[in-house]
């Protein structure tokens, strides 16, 4: 019984932070149509974002404030995301809309490449530590283990992400507009929707949320080269399983993903790098519209 | 379209040119054009699949499967001779090719290629958890030999591998230059720009995609058994996403009109990487993607486009 | 003798729209058939069973006695029946005597075999096919680069390369300048083997008059007439609902 809980508690704390992350980039493929291969390296640069900005608050007034460490983190996300979401679209992306949907995968990779080393020029190679927030929390006992607390913020923080963007898409005005563009770009502009405007506001946010899931990640881990390339294939993965462009799908996945990792760690140790991908694999082979699919199906 | 005899003509000369080359050539620059024959041969594989109008993000998987095909075999069979080790490798790779594009046929598009950087990651992971084939860390192979003749020297080796490396890329090129040129070269085209057409005048989709597939994953296979032997070395890395990323810049960087674009491409990227390793490490991806980026905006049809003159058309965006 | 195509009691629905309501219809060797009605009367839909596009819910449809029904395209065109589309499908990328040259390797079987070349008399073949559809003077000339008219012969002599029993043609003079419209259909016949069963839909009423030997006039997913131009135009049932009263 333990085991179990432990599983479900591992897994959950997991799915947390690969939700915040696959949500953006779910929503940025619903939204723009772009399956984007760069959108681990928006997480990496939150990450970093959020170590320096933890970096500079703890080191000022943080003393004093520590809880107001989480607030600087948002900001570090927020900037990255101003800065390099309406950048990349209207700077990158929309010169390519008009060609065949693989081009532009093909752009987001050549941008992984080009950010992967920019990281790199920006914060050298060595590891940076923003371990203050991970211990805002303290820790919480759930039978014989002790977790910390942080972990469950995360869920928490994952939760309210979750409820807000679906509150966001189905309850506000512009939220529908949105979904009607993931739904039919076509329509919608036909029906006057000014989709140039939706297009930088959904990618921004898609970037937000990258760089958040890295920010507040970043107290847990160690802040180097090789974040990226990880990320954007768990993302993917949790994205494709969904369904590309849902959000509840997105959910639901990472859930799934984050149980199958827990449980694969502590029963089958051997598959715990490949079962997200024999996942995968299997809902493209089965079902390649994913659980739910906002979209047309694009198989053929 | 080059006649037969233009293609020996070429092939001929070529193969001199090589063979020149590596007796002036300094030993490291010899061996980097072994490793780019390697990937070369890897991504004229992907070039195939291009042109039937797909991209695969995991061509990577075959360049492993070859890799560790041709390093198991030396290992554990005590076989060294290269022609059979680099075979072995392409066979390796064709059997996973045969049983993947059955049910990589009917994927398109994104689907496609997240599918296949799925199969890759699989191996990948599979691999890496194989403690009997060397887990993450992988397997270090013993020297190879040709036909017999086992080299003196490193710098021998490096040459006869080279040689080797130049007969090989030559004949794959003149065979893939005479299937380029084909009927069935022009059926992949055609699938490529119109697959309900083709549908419609009788001939399967599915096994066009389905035969350049398997013939990518031969390609990948060789390419990767070349490697593994040049290298020494076999990884888990081999199947990594970013293993197959590079098959795609190169792929990407040539365009699918041109082999001899392939493997210039191969040789820039190799270049890249070892001249930006000395002087500036953290630049050298980003130099790729810039390429990359340039390649997709200037030149739609890739180098391979200046070399065989031919106007550039992007089926996609065509009005009719 | 086996009538080339025989449609027997042709039913499809999509959801509550009834497309094709019992069409049958028997058509015999080298018939030229024109097909009209209004849009959504049903003769895409007849078409898109014939050529197995799409599945009939009830009915049989049979090439020289054999039963196609429900077969896919590919197998369908193998049997010899061959169609051209409204908006032409052809191969933006390759040139006119490759896309010829193309299809005919798919007839005889060569695009599948290694090695196998354009060779002299695979370019005969495509010189013949160019010039009885006057196309010689694309023929280097890359398919995306050509006008309208151009790339509806190109889809139609693609269709031809394979000797086919039967030649559907969706509308081959749509999309075509009036002035040219005649000139197409005239090269098109004249192209032809005289022993291919034509069957074309349109939309022209001069065109249809001009080259079909019988009319077949759907409606509402029914067949209201079936015999020769003069009769069928003459229909009160057809003025009314397909031609217009002021004929």
């Amino acid at each position: 019984m333990e085991l179990v809980t432990t599983i479900l508690i591992d897994g959950l704390i997991d799915a947390s932070w690969i939700f915040i992350v696959a949500v953006g980039l779910t929503l940025i493929f619903g939204v723009l149509n772009i399956l984007n291969i760069a959108h681990g390296n928006f997480y990496a640069i939150g990450a970093y974002a959020a170590a320096n900005a933890v970096g500079v608050y703890y080191s000022g007034a943080g003393a004093s404030m520590p809880m107001l460490g989480l607030v600087a983190m948002t900001v570090a996300a927020l900037v990255v995301a101003i800065v390099l979401g309406p950048l990349l679209e209207r700077g990158l992306f929309r010169f390519f809309y008009h060609r065949d949907e693989i081009v532009l995968v093909l752009v987001t990779y050549a941008l992984f490449l080009i950010l992967e080393d920019a990281t790199k020029l920006i914060w050298g190679v060595n590891p940076y530590y923003a371990y203050e927030p991970y211990g805002l929390f303290g820790t919480v006992s759930i039978g014989k283990l002790d977790y910390v607390g942080y972990d469950f913020f995360l869920i928490g923080m994952a939760i309210v992400i979750g409820i807000l963007l679906w509150l966001g898409l189905n309850r506000t005005r512009s939220g529908k507009v949105v979904l009607a563009v993931i739904h039919d770009r076509e329509m919608s502009s036909a029906a006057g929707v000014n989709v140039t405007k939706i297009f930088v506001i959904s990618f921004t946010i898609g970037v937000f949320l990258a760089a958040l899931g890295g920010a507040f990640t970043a107290p847990k881990i160690s802040v180097q080269p090789g974040l990226a390339v990880m990320v954007v294939l768990f993302s993917f993965a949790v994205a494709v399983i969904g369904g590309l462009g849902s959000i509840e799908g997105a959910a639901i996945a990472s859930l799934l993903v984050g149980i199958a990792r827990a449980l694969a760690i502590h029963l089958a140790p051997w598959a715990e790098l490949f079962i997200v991908y024999l996942a995968m694999a299997l809902m493209l082979a089965v079902r390649p519209q994913g659980i739910f699919s906002p979209t047309a199906l694009r198989k053929i | 379209m080059l006649s037969r005899l233009m293609v020996w003509l070429l092939a001929g000369v070529t193969l001199a040119i090589l063979v020149a080359l590596g007796e002036v050539l300094p030993s490291w620059c010899v061996f980097l054009l072994v490793t780019a024959a390697a990937k070369g041969l890897a991504a004229l594989g992907l070039v195939l699949v291009i042109r039937t109008g797909l991209l695969s993000f995991g061509q990577g998987l075959f360049y492993c499967a070859g890799g560790y095909g041709a390093g198991l075999l030396m290992l554990w069979g005590g076989i060294t001779d290269m022609t059979l080790l680099v075979l072995a490798g392409g066979a390796v790779a064709l059997l996973f090719g045969l049983l993947t594009a059955p049910l990589l046929a009917s994927y398109r598009g994104i689907f496609f290629a997240t599918l296949t950087l799925a199969l890759s990651m699989l191996m990948h992971g599979a691999l890496t958890k194989a403690d009997f084939l060397g887990g993450s860390d992988g397997l270090n192979l013993h020297s190879p030999t040709l036909f017999g003749l086992r080299p003196a020297s490193a710098a021998e080796a490096v040459h006869m591998l080279y040689l080797f490396s130049s007969v090989l890329v030559v004949a794959v090129a003149v065979a893939c230059r005479r299937h380029f040129d084909s009927l069935r070269g022009l059926l992949s085209l055609a699938t490529r720009d119109n697959e309900i057409r083709v549908e419609y005048l009788g001939a399967s989709v599915s096994r066009v995609i389905s035969e350049n597939f398997v013939a990518a994953a031969f390609l990948g296979g060789v390419g990767g058994a070349l490697n593994a032997i040049a290298v020494g070395h076999i990884d888990p890395e081999l199947a990594f996403w970013t293993t197959s990323g590079e098959f795609v810049f190169v792929a990407i960087l040539s365009g699918y009109l041109s082999v001899a674009a392939v493997f210039a491409s191969s040789i820039l990227l190799e270049l890249i990487r070892s001249f930006s390793s000395q002087y500036f490490p953290n630049a050298w991806q980003m130099s790729l993607g810039i390429f990359m980026l340039a390649s997709i905006l200037f030149l739609p049809n890739g180098i391979g486009g200046l070399i065989v003159r031919r106007k550039a058309c992007d089926p996609g965006k065509d009005p009719a | 003798m086996t009538a080339a195509l025989e449609a027997k009691q042709l039913n499809k629905s999509f959801g509550s729209v009834v497309a094709a309501r019992d069409i049958s219809v028997i058509v015999n060797r080298s018939e030229r058939l024109g097909l009209i009605g209004t849009n959504g009367a049903g003769k895409t839909t007849f078409v898109n069973i014939v050529t197995g596009y799409i599945k009939p819910d009830t009915g049989t449809v049979r090439l020289e006695g054999r039963d196609i029904t429900g077969h896919t395209p590919r197998s369908i065109t193998r049997a010899g029946v061959c169609r051209s589309f409204q908006v032409p499908q052809l191969f933006l990328t390759l040139t006119t005597a490759q896309s010829l040259a193309v299809a005919f390797g798919i007839a005889d079987g060569r695009a599948f075999s290694p090695g196998a070349s354009i060779d002299a008399e695979m370019e005969g073949k495509v010189e013949n096919l160019l010039e009885r559809f006057r196309l010689i003077d694309y023929r280097n000339r890359m398919v995306a680069e050509l006008p309208g008219g151009v790339r509806k012969l190109i889809d139609i002599a693609i269709a031809v390369t394979r000797k086919p029993k039967v030649l559907l043609l969706d509308e081959p003079t749509s999309g075509v300048a009036v002035e040219e419209k005649f000139a197409l259909m005239d090269i098109v016949m004249s192209a032809l083997d005289s022993d291919v069963t034509v069957l074309f839909v349109e939309h022209d009423m001069d065109i249809v008059s001009r080259y079909a030997q019988r009319v077949l006039a759907f409606y509402d997913g029914k067949i209201i007439a079936d015999d020769l131009p003069e009769t069928v135009f003459a229909n009160q049932t057809v003025r009314t609902f397909i031609t217009g009263t002021a004929n």
